[in-house]
């Protein structure tokens, strides 16, 4: 782990200041960071969840919503625990949908433990690549962020280009970090976000 | 392509029959894992116009991927084993409970009419109460007299904005 990692605030104020009428799912560490921003209809705090089911989630309102793009904004933890899910994606492959993971090789809400793909938890201390991972997957769009300034000139690609889209965005963990709140009770939130899903 | 449908006592839908079901009731998407029994359908599920077939690596998916259709406003059903309710009980919970949302699902019940090849299949054991303990509106179709129940379950969950379940009896895994 570097302090040259962005961090996951700075990341996603980029996202919010590029993102137009995309759908933005957050979840975990990102809700926590997103729902400091300010809100749009189409944003699905996924908050309370069933842990790595972002991108399942996503992808279903993928293939619902085909004129609409999906931002799913995942941690890498949830990622590895659904890792069959990339698979899922690829193979309905909707054009619309973009997947990023915010890799802080920590479980950061709990303590800050290492994933068991983080070099410190390895064998061999080497981390696991999620842009490799995403390509033997069968993503053919894959973009490896390290820093703000490169995540500022590519973002607008990643949010118009056909998908499905894979961003893998190292940020630097927060120590301390607290848990995601939900903003608001789940099924008042899931009724209001589907009927903004289905306005003009 | 997956195997056609062999009819015998131990497979209570035809494959054709299911899909005209799912289409009549205006099904958009299945979501499934399927099993030797619910497999059977791939054919003819992938034939037709109205429903999509999307495939899933695990169950829990299935779940979300259910959840992210309705919100965008299709009708998905979920198609999984017992053995996949089982693995999927925090997706289900999640979308079934803390954000209630009326999804369907059609569970096989491996081993019920048939268990010799997985002689003292557990699944017989914990299916019943472990769907039970998930507090899901469900029916439970174990012959072919009862399976005009499926129909009758999921219009009347859908009407009421409730998720259901309905339990299918399947022969040996």
């Amino acid at each position: 782990m570097t302090s040259a990692r962005m961090s996951t605030a700075d990341s996603l104020r980029i996202l919010h200041s590029a993102r137009n009428d995309e759908v933005v799912i957050t979840t975990m560490s990102t809700a926590r960071e997103w729902t400091e921003l300010p809100s749009h209809p189409l944003d699905f705090v996924y908050v309370p969840s069933s842990m790595g089911q972002a991108s399942a989630l996503g992808l279903g309102m993928a293939l619902a919503q085909p004129s609409r793009r999906i931002v799913v904004c995942n941690g890498d933890g949830c990622t590895l625990m659904n890792l069959g899910s990339l698979v899922s994606i690829t193979a309905a492959a909707p054009k619309n949908l973009v997947l990023l993971v915010f890799d802080n090789e920590v479980y950061e809400i709990t303590g800050g433990q290492g994933t068991a793909a983080s070099g410190r938890r390895r064998a061999d201390g080497d981390s696991l690549d999620y842009g490799e991972m995403a390509r033997a997957c069968g993503f053919q769009k894959i973009h490896v962020i390290e820093s703000v300034e490169q995540w500022e000139l590519e973002v607008n690609q990643l949010l118009t280009e056909e998908g499905p889209v894979f961003g893998w965005l190292k940020v630097a963990p927060v120590p301390g970090g607290a848990g995601p709140r939900s903003p608001g009770p789940g099924p008042e939130r899931a009724r209001a976000f589907a009927a903004a899903l289905q306005s003009p | 392509m997956g195997k056609r449908l062999q009819v015998d006592k131990y497979h209570i839908y035809q494959d054709q029959e299911i899909v005209s079901l799912l289409e009549e009731i205006g099904i958009t998407h299945v979501v499934w894992v399927p099993d030797s029994t619910l497999g059977l359908w791939e054919v003819a599920l992938t034939s037709s116009p109205a429903i999509e077939l999307i495939s899933v690596c695990r169950e829990g998916e299935a779940w979300a991927v259910a959840a992210g259709l309705h919100l965008g406003g299709s009708k998905p059903l979920v198609i999984i084993q017992c053995t996949g309710l089982f693995e999927s009980g925090d997706a289900l919970r999640n979308v079934l409970h803390d954000y209630q949302l009326p999804l369907y699902g059609l569970i096989g019940y491996r081993s019920y009419l048939n268990s010799e090849s997985l002689p003292g299949d557990s699944c017989l054991k914990f299916t019943e109460p472990v769907l039970a303990a998930w507090n899901v509106d469900s029916i439970f179709i174990d012959s072919a007299e009862k399976k005009d129940q499926f129909k009758e379950h999921y219009l009347k969950c859908q009407q009421a904005g409730r998720a259901g379940i309905t339990l299918l009896a399947e022969g040996r895994a």
